[in-house]
């Protein structure tokens, strides 16, 4: 609904390093951000809006692979440091210093693990990165355009707990105007979607209930007509409990990038 | 006379508690490696924010200052106990006395929070036996665990008393008494009535009974969920400081995947004296670290973890108080066979034994009952070592997750899409 449903320009890495310049950011795009149909979206609305502030940045592209996060959080220590060291020779190859990513299991196990492994890079999420732009006024939002409109935001487990970033989601919604108004449980106390740790490529194990069917019910208690996230996984799961609960028409679930994208000026 | 009496109570108290400190030494010496501990700053920081300060445990208002209470009561009554020690030994009576406007503050306090303690824990007791809070049940709990806490409540309780008993014999037989004792000279009046005599023998009474128990309670606690007293602090002091979403890397397998990536390296720079690590993951409890097992012995199992835990919420088996109180039951039933004979193998393993891998595997990596843990235990860690194991030394995960092992090592994905299609979002 945000991006134009035409063809965007994206800087490839290897195309712009063989001209001999070196990108500041290193937009990391992750595997949802390449192949999740809806994520995709996303991760169009991020470039969108780089392109849209001139930020000096490439994607890998191609060249891109999975973190190794699924694999590490299922056990499988030895598929994810392939992976990661695969992934740091690249990063070498083209002296990334900055990395700018959307997923927040992408942004924990950059930020967080690969310094294990000879990785060190200053890794943001774009909640941080957009949060501080809109406090130095490079971004600026229209915001008329969402005034007054209710969202309630769930926080994704990695972004919140792992990393304690509360706030710079919630000061990005409030920028653009919107009115968040908070579930019970929010913050730390916030409840998983239940994808986190390899669950989202599994089904869930025996229970009463699906996590993700309460947690949207902790969302549609706040009667808030949209329900703002972070993460992808989040994103499917809180979707599909929007579904299950026929409320998909009423109520719309976006990423925060996207309602950036939708207020831009 | 009761020097001697005293001083020799005294020694049995300090000689059976450290046989018991000795023999979980010698447990710990089984354990793994975590981390190296430094940042000692930061460590003490913590430890200042979260045990004295009680950080965490206000998360739950109600409860949390209801602890917090008996928590700053039990450091001021301390002292209060330092200095019936000296007594002891010494024939002296309230020897820290000298101490003047200090020791009044201290003995005031502590005769204040003897009485809100004594309130408190007969609140807790009902709370575990009438009022049905979800929390302190749970199937993990067994008949032995709710023993185990109405005794060391009981305890408590009985400390209370015969402190505040303690405290009002001793101004009832003491018009010139030492030190202030806001409650319990209220209540002392009372007691106007009765001989000088019956009122110093029943000081006496308290004064001996308190001091017991404090004796007995000490060597009950090893064997108690209440270790938490002694265990709690330095759990917080040896908590992991790196953010709750860091996973600990495996260094063993970094060594692998490096030779296995520059195999000319492979020959150079094998260092031969490193044993290998004789598994990958946690299967049984001679696998743990230290801090898993720590963490086992700081636990009172309050559940603030199970009852956050979106599994557990759900339906799911996997409690993840459960899976703490495991390590120190499959300790207690295996460890000091191993210290005898660390070939010992009893036929079973922690998991599938006690650790259903079905517990395993519903874990969603939220960290929702780390960041509840009062005491910071670090359940994520533990579980994800478990399905280290299951995964890299028997091929065991569910199939999806091999699965998503295979697209990873093939396309680079979880999901099964072509690398070159990468790009496919800008269109």
């Amino acid at each position: 609904m945000t991006s134009s449903d035409s063809k965007i320009s994206v800087p490839v890495m290897a195309e712009v390093f063989a001209s001999g310049k070196k990108p500041e950011y290193l937009f990391w795009v992750g595997c949802a951000g390449a192949f999740d149909n809806r994520y995709m979206k996303v991760a169009k609305a991020f470039a969108t809006i780089l392109n849209h502030l001139g930020i000096d940045y490439a994607v890998l592209g191609t060249e891109e692979t999975c973190t190794g996060d699924p694999a590490r959080r299922a056990g499988n220590e030895m598929l994810f440091q392939m992976q990661a060291m695969t992934n740091i020779e690249i990063f070498k190859m083209y002296e990334v210093k900055k990395i700018l990513t959307i997923c927040p299991h992408c942004y924990n196990i950059l930020k967080n693990e690969y310094p294990d492994l000879g990785g060190n890079y200053e890794v943001l999420h774009y909640t941080e990165f957009i949060a501080n732009l809109i406090k130095s006024k490079k971004l600026k939002t229209n915001k008329s355009k969402l005034k007054g409109q209710l969202v309630t935001y769930h926080d994704p487990c990695y972004l919140g707990r792992a990393n304690d970033i509360y706030e710079a989601p919630r000061y990005i919604i409030e920028a653009l105007g919107l009115k968040l108004i908070e579930m019970e449980k929010n913050k730390s106390f916030a409840l998983c979607c239940g994808a986190g740790g390899a669950q989202m490529f599994k089904d869930a194990e025996k229970g009463d209930k699906e996590i993700f069917i309460e947690r949207t019910e902790h969302a549609l208690a706040t009667k808030a007509g949209l329900i703002a996230t972070a993460c992808p996984f989040c994103l499917t799961m809180i979707t599909d409990g929007l579904k299950y609960k026929n409320k998909e028409e009423e109520i719309s679930n976006l990423d925060i990038v996207e309602i950036i994208a939708v207020a831009l000026i | 006379m009761s020097q001697i009496i005293f001083s020799i109570l005294l020694l049995a108290t300090l000689v059976i508690f450290s046989y018991s400190a000795f023999r979980i030494y010698q447990l710990f010496k089984l354990t793994k490696p975590a981390y190296p501990v430094k940042d000692f700053f930061k460590r003490i920081q913590r430890t200042i924010v979260n045990a004295f300060f009680q950080e965490r445990i206000f998360r739950n208002r109600i409860a949390g200052f209801m602890h917090a209470m008996v928590f700053w009561g039990f450091c001021l009554i301390l002292i209060g106990s330092i200095e019936m020690v000296i007594d002891g030994i010494a024939g002296t009576e309230r020897v820290l006395a000298q101490l003047g406007i200090i020791y009044d503050i201290i003995i005031g306090a502590g005769d204040v929070f003897a009485y809100i303690i004594a309130v408190f824990i007969v609140v807790f007791i009902i709370r575990r036996t009438i009022l049905n809070i979800q929390r302190l049940h749970g199937k993990e709990l067994q008949k032995k665990n709710h023993i185990d806490a109405i005794v060391a409540l009981s305890f408590i309780l009985i400390l209370m008393i015969t402190l505040a008993g303690m405290n009002i014999f001793y101004i009832a037989g003491h018009s010139d008494f030492v030190g202030t004792y806001p409650i319990s000279a209220i209540i002392a009046p009372m007691f106007s009535s009765m001989s000088a005599d019956t009122i110093s023998q029943l000081h006496d009474v308290c004064w001996w009974s308190h001091i017991i128990m404090i004796f007995i309670f000490a060597n009950v606690l090893p064997y108690s969920k209440h270790f938490h007293i002694f265990m709690s602090i330095p759990n917080v002091f040896f908590s992991r400081l790196t953010p709750l979403g860091k996973m600990t890397n495996m260094d063993s397998i970094t060594k692998e995947v490096k030779l296995m990536m520059n195999p000319e390296t492979a020959f150079a720079a094998t260092p031969e004296n490193e044993a290998p690590p004789t598994r990958f993951g946690i299967l049984d409890v001679e696998d743990i670290t230290w801090k898993n097992f720590i963490d086992s012995l700081a636990c009172t199992q309050c559940g603030r973890c199970t009852a956050v835990c979106p599994a557990n919420i759900t339906g799911k088996e996997l409690s993840p108080r459960k899976m703490i109180m495991n390590i120190r039951q499959r300790m207690k039933m295996k460890g000091y066979n191993l210290v005898k004979n660390p070939e010992y193998t009893d036929g079973k393993t922690l998991i599938r034994d006690l650790i259903k891998e079905e517990e395993i595997w519903a874990c969603t990596t939220c960290n929702a009952c780390a960041k509840e843990c009062p005491l910071n235990i670090d359940h994520p860690t533990f579980i994800l070592d478990l399905r280290r194991y299951l995964v890299m030394e028997e091929s065991a995960a569910p199939a999806p997750l091999n699965a998503i092992f295979s697209n990873i090592e093939n396309n680079g994905a979880p999901w099964q899409y072509s690398n070159q299609d990468r790009l496919k979002w800008v269109e």
